[in-house]
């Protein structure tokens, strides 16, 4: 499974990153976490609001960060 | 509404501390404690009502609606009002201009957009609510609203798309009116406890700044006499608008920590009208803003939206101080 965080390094989406992680790790899920800090990059996933979350190429949430409960859920489904 | 606040105070300090009522000490103290209670209590109340606000207008709807329907000339005022419930994080600012553009929205109602989201804030409702009352806090909604409309009606007329950066360009040129079919849906009930959550992420966020900006108004509330400005910065100076306005701009992070000062500074004499153009520079242009935008737009290009806002403010400081 391959999770990308996008964001450009503000405070919101470095909790993201941090939490994904935890999830990832607490799991035992096997995926990739990269965080996409170029505003190219992150733009071609047309959102208009950091953080999001990529699953496999996938925009699953975007502006906010989600509670872990809710990250596990993305990543178990 | 806030008596039993100021009970507390007074019997904390009066009471408690035993100190005397006459001291400096005593009144910087009890003003000091009052007063963080009574701006946190209200900052937090009004992050969770915008929060709960914001969730019924996510920025795909606004986007959306703002590229679809024909407003007629009202769609710098619509952006504008969108602006004001959106909360802003200077990182975004970014992917939403592109977002915005994307969406074949003018460069000029993206412009209106970008002024109001960050001048009229939840962050900034609460504390001029706390600190300076209901109708100075109408006063600056309602013209920070009116500044976002016409700056980016002066930016549409300019007719600057030329000065977009080549990568923008490529992107407008690309532009669809249909675009993000992801849209995060959430139930109310699941929304309510991450609105709630984020208030308090917020009210942590600014605490320090607060108390400090409050503390060191506390101090100068106390020592510093009654009308004290007046001789020096009055109604009369003519430079002292824009001197106050170009002060402001590189004062951006500290914003939380500025306004508790400066409801002092008024106290002490000087014009609300040039305290609040002030503040609306000091609130709404940054230059780690700035620095973002450089992505998407030529440094002329930002010298222009800056010195158009700026230019703005001014006038409207002038304008208050006339009227108030």
């Amino acid at each position: 499974m391959e999770i990308k965080i996008l964001g450009t390094g503000c405070p919101n989406c470095l909790t993201l990153e941090k939490r994904v992680r935890k999830v990832v790790a607490q799991n035992e899920i096997q995926a990739d976490v990269t965080k996409v800090d170029d505003i190219v990059d992150i733009m071609s996933y047309d959102i208009m609001s950091t953080p999001g979350l990529v699953i496999d190429e996938k925009v699953v949430s975007k502006g906010r960060i989600p509670s872990e409960d809710e990250i596990k859920e993305f990543l178990t489904n | 509404m806030f008596d039993w606040l100021q009970y507390i105070a007074d019997w904390f300090v009066y009471d408690i501390l035993g100190l005397s009522i006459k001291s400096h000490l005593a009144a910087a103290l009890n003003f000091f404690i009052y007063d963080s209670v009574k701006i946190l209590l209200l900052l937090f109340f009004i992050i969770f009502l915008m929060g709960i606000i914001n969730s019924y207008f996510p920025i795909d709807r606004v986007r959306n609606y703002l590229s679809r329907k024909k407003l007629y000339g009202l769609e710098y005022l619509t952006a504008s009002l969108f602006g004001v419930v959106t909360p802003f994080c200077s990182c975004s600012s970014v992917p939403l201009f592109i977002g915005f553009v994307r969406g074949g929205i003018p460069l000029g109602v993206t412009f209106s957009f970008l002024v109001t989201s960050p001048l009229v804030n939840e962050v900034a409702i609460g504390l001029f609510l706390g600190l300076f009352g209901i109708k100075v806090t109408l006063i600056y909604v309602v013209s920070g609203i009116l500044l976002g409309t016409v700056s980016g009606v002066i930016m549409q007329k300019l007719n600057l798309n030329y000065l977009l950066t080549d990568w923008t360009k490529e992107i407008l040129n690309q532009s669809q009116r249909e675009v993000g079919s992801f849209v995060d849906k959430q139930s109310f009930s699941s929304r309510l406890p991450s609105i709630w959550q984020d208030a308090i992420n917020i009210i942590k966020g600014v605490l320090p700044y607060v108390i400090i900006g409050i503390a060191i108004g506390g101090l100068m509330h106390g020592y510093i006499p009654e009308g004290f400005f007046e001789e020096y910065i009055g109604k009369d100076n003519p430079f002292a608008v824009p001197i106050a306005v170009i002060l402001a701009v590189p004062m951006y992070s500290n914003a939380s920590g500025i306004l508790p000062i400066v409801q002092v500074l008024v106290a002490k004499g000087i014009p609300i009208g040039t305290a609040i153009a002030f503040m609306m520079a000091v609130v709404g242009l940054s230059f780690p803003e700035a620095m973002l935008l450089k992505k998407v737009m030529t440094v002329k290009l930002i010298g222009i939206f800056f010195g158009v806002v700026s230019l703005c403010i001014i006038i409207s400081g002038y304008i208050f101080n006339w009227i108030l």
